[in-house]
């Protein structure tokens, strides 16, 4: 003990002043990128703005509120200025670090001038330093911010060998590989394969038949035609649709804290049905955007401007409206911002963005485009709401009977019922105003609606409201809308974005892996006018995207976060995707479209623990029937209490606009995949379906292996499998009570006749279900 | 990447990762002390928390909070800031210059007049320090001389989801994380068997305000830090449970296989994230002893029964809940949060409002008191408080014996006990109508400022890059209040 003590003290010690070294105790540099090459060309964007604005730009960014000495290095005109305190003095001097005070402060020994300032915590590194030194010496050329760039299609780039090369999405891809000395990995395994493209486009496993079908194919264009299929399937729409939810913080309830009940599905359902019946994305957003204010605007189109009233409404008694119906306009700016152009607008609510050239006026004028809905802070509290069954705020859309038989027949509405569901209008002109410090009761200048001329300035053709700003949005010159649903799309099927921050293509987002990549694509996605299913099939149809996910040692070492792409991403699935898949391969799965939102199981008293005691949405009523047994994305989606099989694998709330779920591994999830009524009902359920099919045991367990994990066992798998039922078998033949326990698990009807068998094969089903395989996209 | 709960083979590793993600936040140096401390060395692969960034910034006073949320915000007139003054001019309007244009909810905007009331209840004086604390309070009282009270609190909000969220996360708006949150990310977990933040709710019967699963979200921060609602009842932790008919070989022997299985299938995929799948899966099963353990108070003696009160047998009371709360400190989780609603007193206060203190009063006492006897109250930090205060005035119609307040933001009372905070002092004043602060004003940000300065954790330094901003528990601002610390 002594001894490991010992140990231990050395260690900490040894490891102590390493890293003291590395850290800036006992030397003022940070010398971690010693082995990191300088570039031979510094680009401004790719190399020095990140370091200015993350390090710099607090100070010395587009805030003038913060600015210090006067000095703002975030645009070229002021960076090379005369420096305002100290006259015949500049921060930057072309081709001349050494008489750049910039360069000057970022490398003295004097800790009272040293940039950045001590007391920021934060710190250059000597390779931040020699990059901005060479920067300067090769002219401090400035550039506009990548993605305010239009997006350019550029040649293809050389590669040394095209023999892996399937689509033009590999040239960028190998071009990267070989400058890195790396190749790619093989092409993934059939059944591998179209786990992974039926996941990709359908949320769900793929059925026998697809198997069946692809397994036996041979050519590309074969694969071209199953990728057609899936992208047919109604399971297309709403896979897409769980996608845009989370993005549009739909819910089937209001949201803060007395959280009652809103009926928003029938908006839910037109997504679904714009994604199959594949609405060109730039028309998806101008419906959703501005439905309502076409010309000759239909009722479908008034429909999908739900998107903007998908946010929390209060209707707690006594709030003061001014100060929510502002909410709720910044809620629909931001949303636009995060969700559709990739850029933080939330941060110049308040104040000048510190690191976009986003100010906190294009913050107001984008927010007077939101700002004249005929809507209050809070139109009705709960107990009269309830009283008077009003569950849509005005304004709003009535979908009747009629509605259904003639062009909304995507509804699916139960008849004789009418359904309000909340849409905007544009009919209570409004004065907009910056407001300081972002707060309601603040207001100072008077704006008009407009949009960053950073980005694109808006066309004077345009109406100057919401639909100009859908066509502003949607315009082929836009650098960032296509780009941004692009890399959303890429990382939905790859695990990650090129760019990481999906939400964040600003200065401080994180910069694209394959710049040139990102851009052709957006290009092409474009000129294809703007196909979804087009863009998807490309992506897939790829070299890149068919590879193995297994990690060699060599790639583990090389890129072990895989960038590069020279694998295909293994992660796992989505809550809503896990409990589909689950559903699906024991056969519970009901194949319904839409409709209102279902409450499947959940733990009992989770509503009831927490709820304000008003409205309808105290107690979780459980339903009963087909009803248990819906897609995931019909489940009840109540904002205070979410369902927990689904937050506990990383959902949101919904309460405001996310477009990126992280991928964590805890042992609540391991919990809930044990024990969750749902799946321990879906494993008895696959059980009593296979031993109606099978006598033989291995055959039965071949069986249930394929069914969940679409592939056949191999022997040593089917072995443990083999032992492991026959265990399970022999105990609960002892021990008979516990089986029939175990076996009437759930409320499906129960067909088995030797409860020791069933719950016997019920539980190598949850074996199977609760390997990490089921769960990951491979 | 941060999103992975990456398993971690040797305390070399977990120091290396220690380092680098000190540097990512932009903690500049690091002494060798810090390096030291035994929790460093405990954590393993099998820390629920997950790697934490593990390094207080200065030695801590409080190695955990248990934070008695009083939800609906209790009247700050009824409990501990005596106003004799409200008694002498009851019914007079509030004068102009003391509400110098203080917003008000829309439920009392539209009053004519707003008279004062006094307080329903009277004030006598406790403890060596002679603190004023109401007669709703007895047992509170009993401890005068081991708390802090602050009865210069402010907030920002008006109306109750942003002003708790405000509480509870430092932001108005929801989606940043909560403190114990932030908590958990800056200094780990000391139990592997355990998460670093529970939540327990309970509810009196008074008007309640909803809660919501946003109050002890991690935000922006991995989501191991998020709270754990652990709720009375069969299944403490969702899912906790085996199903009926499952023994505890049984699950044993099905989770042997279903790692067997996952191992074969690494040496396939050369994915580590299917090993750190295995030690959740083993984390799990561990769980399913370590929680209804410390769950069960069936081990209680009497006299501590007593001393919480009978309703601490109870589940799902607060009595029981701040019993709980004590356990699951001694066990090492980092963050306990209890709330309690139902302060929400806009009419019926005098009767709510007994109720409600009935509730809490005594186990409130008790839980400091246990801890002192357990010499756990040197380094547990006992917060208990509501959202804002209440106003002077009476809301709806002048009845000394039934009438309600409205919300007031711009001053309350809270106390404190424990780790790091002076025993035994009032702090903060306000004026004699209780309405403004005239003293040692105490913002929402300067509270979170100094919780984290008990814990050994500066609120400037422990920040979380999101979104390309460096987020902070207490954003911009707050100050640390000096005086009330030890």
């Amino acid at each position: 003990m002594k001894q490991k003590l010992l140990i231990f003290l050395v260690l900490a010690i040894v490891i102590s002043v390493v890293f003291s070294i590395k850290t800036g105790v006992l030397n003022s540099k940070n010398e971690r990128y010693t082995d990191v090459k300088i570039p031979d060309v510094i680009d401004y964007n790719f190399h020095i703005k990140p370091i200015l604005s993350d390090k710099c730009y607090t100070c010395h960014g587009p805030d003038a509120n913060k600015r210090k000495a006067g000095l703002r290095l975030d645009n070229e005109t002021s960076a090379f200025e005369e420096l305002s305190e100290s006259p015949g003095e500049y921060a930057i001097i072309p081709e001349k670090p050494n008489k750049s005070k910039l360069y000057h402060r970022i490398t003295t020994d004097d800790p009272k001038i040293l940039m950045p300032p001590i007391d920021s915590q934060l710190k250059l590194s000597t390779y931040e330093i020699s990059l901005i030194k060479k920067w300067i010496k090769q002219g401090a050329k400035f550039k506009k911010h990548w993605a305010y760039i239009k997006p350019k299609k550029n040649n293809l780039p050389e590669i040394a060998s095209s023999k892996w090369v399937q689509n033009e999405i590999d040239y960028f891809i190998l071009k990267r590989l070989e400058e890195n000395n790396l190749s790619p990995s093989k092409k993934a395994k059939k059944e591998t394969l179209i786990r992974r493209i039926s996941l990709d486009l359908t949320g769900l496993p793929p059925n026998e038949e697809q198997i069946k079908s692809f397994i036996t194919t041979d050519s590309e264009a074969d694969i071209g035609e199953i990728i057609d299929l899936f992208l047919a399937s109604p399971a297309y729409g709403e896979r897409m649709t769980q996608n845009w939810l989370d993005l549009a913080r739909y819910a089937d309830s209001h949201g803060y804290q007395d959280d009652n009940y809103r009926s928003m599905w029938p908006w839910r359902d037109w997504v679904i049905h714009a994604f199959n019946s594949n609405l060109p994305y730039n028309e998806f957003l101008i419906w959703q955007m501005a439905g309502d204010l076409l010309p000759n605007a239909t009722k479908e189109q008034i429909l999908a401007t739900g998107f903007n009233r998908n946010h929390p409404i209060t209707q707690e008694g006594g709030i003061i409206q001014e100060e929510y119906r502002s909410a709720y306009v910044v809620d629909r700016t931001n949303t636009l911002g995060k969700g559709i152009l990739g850029l933080t607008l939330e941060c110049a609510k308040c104040h000048d963005h510190k690191y976009d050239a986003l100010s906190q006026k294009n913050y107001f004028e984008m927010y007077a485009f939101f700002n004249n809905v005929n809507e209050k802070g809070i139109q009705m509290t709960v107990p009269e709401a309830v009283r008077r069954k009003y569950y849509a705020d005005a304004p709003f859309l009535t979908i009747t009977d009629e509605d259904v038989n003639n062009t909304l027949s995507f509804i699916n509405k139960k008849e004789n019922e009418v359904v309000s569901v909340m849409v905007m209008n544009d009919s209570t002109p409004r004065k907009a105003f910056i407001l300081d410090r972002g707060e309601y009761d603040n207001p100072t200048e008077k704006v008009k609606p407009n949009v960053p001329d950073f980005i694109l300035p808006f066309s004077e053709e345009y109406p100057k409201n919401r639909l100009g700003l859908a066509y502003w949005l949607t315009s082929n010159n836009n650098p960032l809308t296509a780009r941004v649903f692009v890399n959303r799309m890429w990382g939905m099927l790859f695990g990650k974005g090129l760019v990481e921050t999906s939400e964040d293509f600003g200065v401080q987002g994180s910069l694209p892996s394959h710049p040139e990549l990102l851009d052709w694509l957006a290009v092409d996605f474009v000129e294809h006018n703007w196909d979804i299913k087009y863009l998807l099939k490309k992506i897939m149809l790829s070299a890149t995207y068919q590879q193995t996910s297994e990690l060699t040692p060599v790639l583990k070492q090389a890129d072990p976060e895989n960038v590069l792409l020279a694998r295909a991403s293994r992660f796992r699935m989505s809550g809503e995707m896990i409990r589909d898949y689950i559903l699906a391969t024991s056969g519970l799965l009901k194949s319904e479209i839409g409709g209102p939102s279902v409450k499947p199981y959940q733990p009992d008293g989770l509503w009831k623990d927490t709820n304000a005691g008003r409205g309808l949405l105290k107690v979780y009523k459980k339903d009963e029937g087909d009803k248990l047994y819906r897609r995931s994305l019909y489940t009840f989606w109540k904002r205070t209490s979410p369902p927990p099989s689904m937050t506990l694998f990383d959902a949101p709330t919904r309460d405001n606009c996310e477009v990126r779920r992280q991928k964590t591994n805890t042992p609540l999830q391991a919990l809930a995949l044990q024990n969750d009524i749902q799946v321990l009902e879906a494993a008895r359920v696959l059980a009593q379906n296979i031993e109606h099919k099978e006598e033989d045991t291995t055959k039965m367990l071949k069986s249930l292996f394929e069914k969940i994990l679409i592939r056949s066992p191999k022997e040593d798998e089917l072995a443990l499998l083999e032992k492991y039922y026959k265990t399970t078998f022999d105990e609960f033949t002892v021990n008979h009570d516990n089986a029939v326990k175990m076996a009437s698990i759930g409320e499906y009807e129960k067909t088995w006749e030797n409860p020791a068998k069933t719950a016997a094969l019920m539980l190598t089903s949850q074996v199977v279900y609760n390997l990490d395989e089921t769960i990951t996209k491979e | 990447m941060k999103d992975k709960n990456k398993k971690a083979e040797s305390p070399l590793k977990i120091n290396r990762r220690h380092f680098f993600s000190q540097l990512s936040v932009g903690i500049g140096s690091l002494a060798l002390g810090s390096l030291l401390i035994p929790d460093l060395f405990k954590s393993d692969a099998d820390t629920l928390g997950g790697l934490p960034l593990g390094i207080p910034h200065f030695a801590p006073k409080a190695k955990r909070v248990i934070y008695l949320f009083q939800s609906g915000a209790p009247s700050q007139l009824e409990s501990f800031d005596y106003k004799p003054t409200l008694r002498k001019r009851m019914g007079e309007d509030l004068p102009d210059s003391i509400r110098q244009g203080q917003r008000l909810t829309g439920m009392t905007s539209g009053q004519k007049n707003f008279p004062l009331m006094p307080s329903f209840v009277d004030f006598k004086q406790y403890g060596n320090s002679g603190a004023y604390i109401s007669d709703f309070f007895p047992h509170i009282a009993k401890i005068a001389d081991d708390i802090c009270i602050i009865r210069s609190m402010n907030t920002e909000a008006i109306n109750h989801d942003p002003a708790i969220t405000f509480l509870q996360t430092g932001s108005q708006q929801s989606g940043r994380p909560s403190m114990g949150s932030w908590m958990s990310y800056g200094l780990g977990n000391e139990n592997k068997n355990l998460p670093s933040f529970v939540v327990l709710t309970s509810r009196g019967k008074g008007n309640s305000q909803g809660l919501y699963s946003k109050l002890w979200s991690s935000g922006f921060l991995d989501s191991k830090h998020q709270g754990v609602l652990m709720r009375s009842g069969k299944d403490p932790v969702l899912y906790l449970n085996d199903p009926d008919g499952l023994s505890r070989s049984d699950k044993r022997h099905l989770l042997d296989h279903v790692s067997s299985l996952n191992k074969l299938h690494h040496v396939e995929t050369g994915d580590d994230e299917i090993e750190s799948r295995i030690a959740q899966y083993e984390m799990a099963y561990r769980m399913q002893m370590s929680v209804p353990d410390v769950m069960d108070i069936k081990k209680e003696p009497e006299s501590i029964i007593k001393l919480y009160g009978e309703d601490c047998q109870v589940p799902g009371t607060y009595a029981a809940n701040a019993l709980q709360a004590r356990r699951l400190a001694e066990n090492g989780v980092r963050f306990i949060q209890l709330y309690h609603q139902g302060w929400d007193q806009h009419g019926r206060l005098p009767t709510h409002m007994a109720s409600q203190a009935k509730d809490v009063d005594q186990a409130s006492a008790a839980l400091v008191m246990d801890l002192k006897q357990r010499g756990m109250l040197e380094d547990t930090l006992v917060i208990w408080g509501g959202e804002f205060g209440r106003t002077n005035y009476c809301q709806g119609n002048f009845d000394p014996n039934n009438f309600g307040r409205d919300h007031h933001p711009r001053a309350f009372s809270i106390w404190m006990a424990g780790g790091g905070i002076k025993p035994g002092i009032t702090y903060g004043e306000t004026d004699e109508f209780g309405y403004n602060i005239i003293k040692d004003p105490v913002h929402v940000h300067d509270f979170h400022a100094t919780i984290m300065h008990c814990l050994g954790l500066n609120h400037e330094k422990l920040t979380y890059k999101y979104q390309g901003r460096r987020f902070r528990l207490t954003d911009v601002a707050g100050n640390l209040v000096n005086d009330i610390l030890t």
